[in-house]
């Protein structure tokens, strides 16, 4: 098993001679210093991927060398811009499985290192693979001159993002901190304490409850134009769209949590005489946690899509909304990636912070612990 | 004929105690019945039963012999369909308002998101005792139950006996005078339970509470009781109550003595006479 060189080292190795040899016999390649160089760097970390196989050291070694290639695989492109042939596609694949093996390596190395390094490791891999996609991106394209409306290259919306930063502050502001948040802390507050009151009243949860199951599987989202008109064109509308989008997620899991806690648990309660108070704080929420968290994640999304959706139907000038649909329009693509990018990272550190928060108070659940 | 002769039996074992304060529970005619899909269940039927003070009452039988449904009716969590019952002289409901006993559970029931101690200090804050005199009751019955040293650990860092001891704990952090046990040990191994038996005994001899278990092991039973309420199934019932005089405070040595045996043999064969009512 171990004498037996991986897939993905044959299949590099197989790529890079490839492209070698294609460089080599056709008379319109590109050439330059960056090609060589990398590789020449590939052709490194492939002969040290068979000479020396295990270990964390080996691993890195490894997964250093094939990102330091990685520079002049992507600085090739300056050179001929949408003019790359075989004999540099076949060095980003031997490149890109070359990163594969380093990950692999990686992996087995972490089940023998330290509790503290494996985790380092483990946010790492998705970390590389990130890295890759948008490498190969980059250079597909660069590379191939895809036209810039159809796609742009990650670098150009780096530089749109850069250079549009006041403008997607204003926007940030006007969608994320006035519409979702707004929103988002009503529609959840409000679908937490109907929560509780269903809970108490029998004639609620059976008259209120399969109605509440049916409109949390409506696409709520068509109501927007409907919220522009009562609620006008800032952004109260689109913070009631958010509100009506994540009402009946907190409703429906908040109830279900509240009837989690074991027969056992509530017998406890009674034997102690406690109120309903008592057991509501000390048992109930506390076993319904896991399910509030599970609403409370799930309308993170649901509030900036909701958000961004409903200012396509009427707006002000300012709002990530607005922006996308105005300049998919005017043929900017670049920002409307830009503005997608924001998105992206808003959304997730949203989401990550529920998270977060969520493993310190439910440490005690099974999942967690 | 067998209600007859179990309140005998257990008139005679409170013959000498004539004065109502010594009566924790009387029961006369208890019964229970649920209503199923199968038409009605009888978990009790006729059950008369008397617990004085300081007695170590337990409830043996098969299952579905309505012995857990007689304490959970005991501790006001199932409502008698008919007869009489109290508790400390007060209904059922009225004692367990007034906290009158502690319930220990077949599992331990203790609470994830607290530590041993926060375990111990729930029935606490529940009552509104302040901070000082929580963490002396906490302290002063994690000792007793040889938990010391525990407190700030979770209840899933504990093996499943010192579960069961935490939830004893917490149950005597209330001072109770009635101690209502639900097969505690049920889930445990032999090794741990008879630890177990052998430290309640010792508890219940130190503090002279009042003690009613629910088992299904004899050795148990007969080793911790003062009295042994043999019941049998369908419709539940009180078959026979079995006096056991053993010395208070026992080793588990006690098990091999004569006297042991003789008890131990009748509640078996009070068992057996339970079922082969049943299968005429």
């Amino acid at each position: 098993m171990s004498r037996s060189v991986p897939l993905t080292v044959l299949a590099g190795g197989i790529a890079l001679l490839a492209g070698l040899a294609i460089q080599i016999i056709s008379a319109d390649a590109v050439w330059s210093p960056s090609y060589g160089l990398a590789a020449a760097l590939l052709a490194s970390s492939y002969l040290l991927a068979i000479v020396w196989r295990h270990g964390a050291a080996a691993a890195f070694l490894l997964l250093a060398i094939v990102h330091l290639a990685a520079i002049p695989l992507i600085g090739h492109i300056g050179h001929g811009e949408g003019e790359m042939g075989p004999a540099y596609w076949a060095l980003l694949i031997s490149g890109w499985l070359a990163a594969w093996t380093s990950v692999t390596r990686l992996t087995a190395a972490a089940r023998s290192v330290p509790p503290s390094a494996r985790q380092a490791i483990n946010l790492l891999i998705p970390f590389v693979f990130g890295v890759w996609l948008i490498l190969i991106w980059e250079a597909v394209t660069r590379g191939a001159g895809i036209p810039q409306v159809l796609l742009p290259a990650p670098s150009a919306v780096w530089a749109k993002l850069i250079a549009s930063l006041p403008i997607l502050w204003a926007d940030f502001v006007q969608t994320f901190m006035k519409a979702v948040i707004a929103g988002y802390v009503l529609g959840c507050g409000i679908g937490f304490g109907t929560a509780i009151l269903v809970d108490r009243s029998p004639f609620l949860k059976r008259g209120l409850m399969p109605v509440g199951n049916m409109v949390s599987a409506l696409p709520i989202i068509g109501v927007a134009p409907i919220m522009v008109m009562w609620f006008g064109f800032d952004w109260q509308s689109k913070a009631a769209v958010v509100v009506i989008m994540t009402f009946f997620p907190m409703l429906v899991n908040t109830l279900e949590g509240l009837s989690a806690s074991s027969a056992m648990q509530r017998d406890l309660m009674r034997t102690y005489a406690a109120s309903y108070s008592q057991t509501l704080l000390k048992l109930r929420l506390v076993e319904a946690l896991p399910f509030i968290f599970n609403a409370l994640k799930i309308n993170s999304t649901l509030a900036l899509i909701g958000a961004i959706v409903s200012e396509f139907f009427g707006t002000p000038i300012v709002g990530m909304g607005f922006r996308i649909s105005t300049e998919v329009g005017r043929m900017n693509v670049d920002m409307v990636w830009a503005e997608i990018a924001v998105a992206a990272l808003a959304g997730s550190a949203f989401y990550g912070s529920l998270v977060l928060i969520e493993r310190t108070l439910t440490f005690w659940h099974p999942s967690n612990r | 004929m067998t209600d007859i002769q179990a309140t005998d039996a257990a008139s005679g074992a409170g013959g000498t105690a004539e004065d109502d304060a010594f009566r924790v529970i009387e029961a006369r005619e208890l019964c229970l019945t649920f209503e199923t899909n199968d038409g009605p269940v009888h978990a009790l039927s006729n059950v008369d039963l008397t617990v004085d003070r300081g007695e170590f009452v337990s409830f043996i039988g098969p299952s579905g012999c309505g012995k857990t449904t007689l304490l959970r009716v005991i501790a006001d969590l199932e409502k008698a369909t008919a007869g009489t019952i109290s508790v400390n002289g007060m209904s059922p409901e009225e004692a367990r308002r007034k906290r009158a006993y502690g319930y220990v559970f077949q599992a331990a029931a203790l609470y994830p998101w607290r530590t041993i101690a926060g375990n111990v200090a729930l029935p606490l804050e529940i009552m509104g005792l302040d901070k000082a005199e929580r963490a002396e009751r906490i302290a002063r019955n994690l000792e007793l139950v040889n938990l010391s040293g525990f407190e700030r650990k979770f209840p899933w860092q504990l093996s499943g006996g010192m579960q069961q001891r935490a939830s004893i704990a917490r149950a005597l952090a209330v001072e109770p005078d009635l101690l209502l046990m639900d097969e505690p040990f049920g889930a445990l191994d032999e090794i741990v339970r008879d630890h177990l038996n052998e430290q309640l005994n010792q508890l219940w001899d130190r503090t002279n509470k009042t003690v009613i278990f629910v088992t299904h092991s004899i050795p148990e039973a007969v080793f911790l009781s003062t009295k042994i309420v043999v019941m049998s199934p369908r419709p539940g019932r009180v078959h026979d109550v079995i006096d056991c005089n053993l010395p208070r405070e026992r080793t588990l040595d006690i098990r091999e003595t004569p006297e042991f045996l003789e008890i131990a043999h009748r509640v078996r064969d009070g068992l057996r006479a339970g079922h082969a009512y049943d299968d005429e």
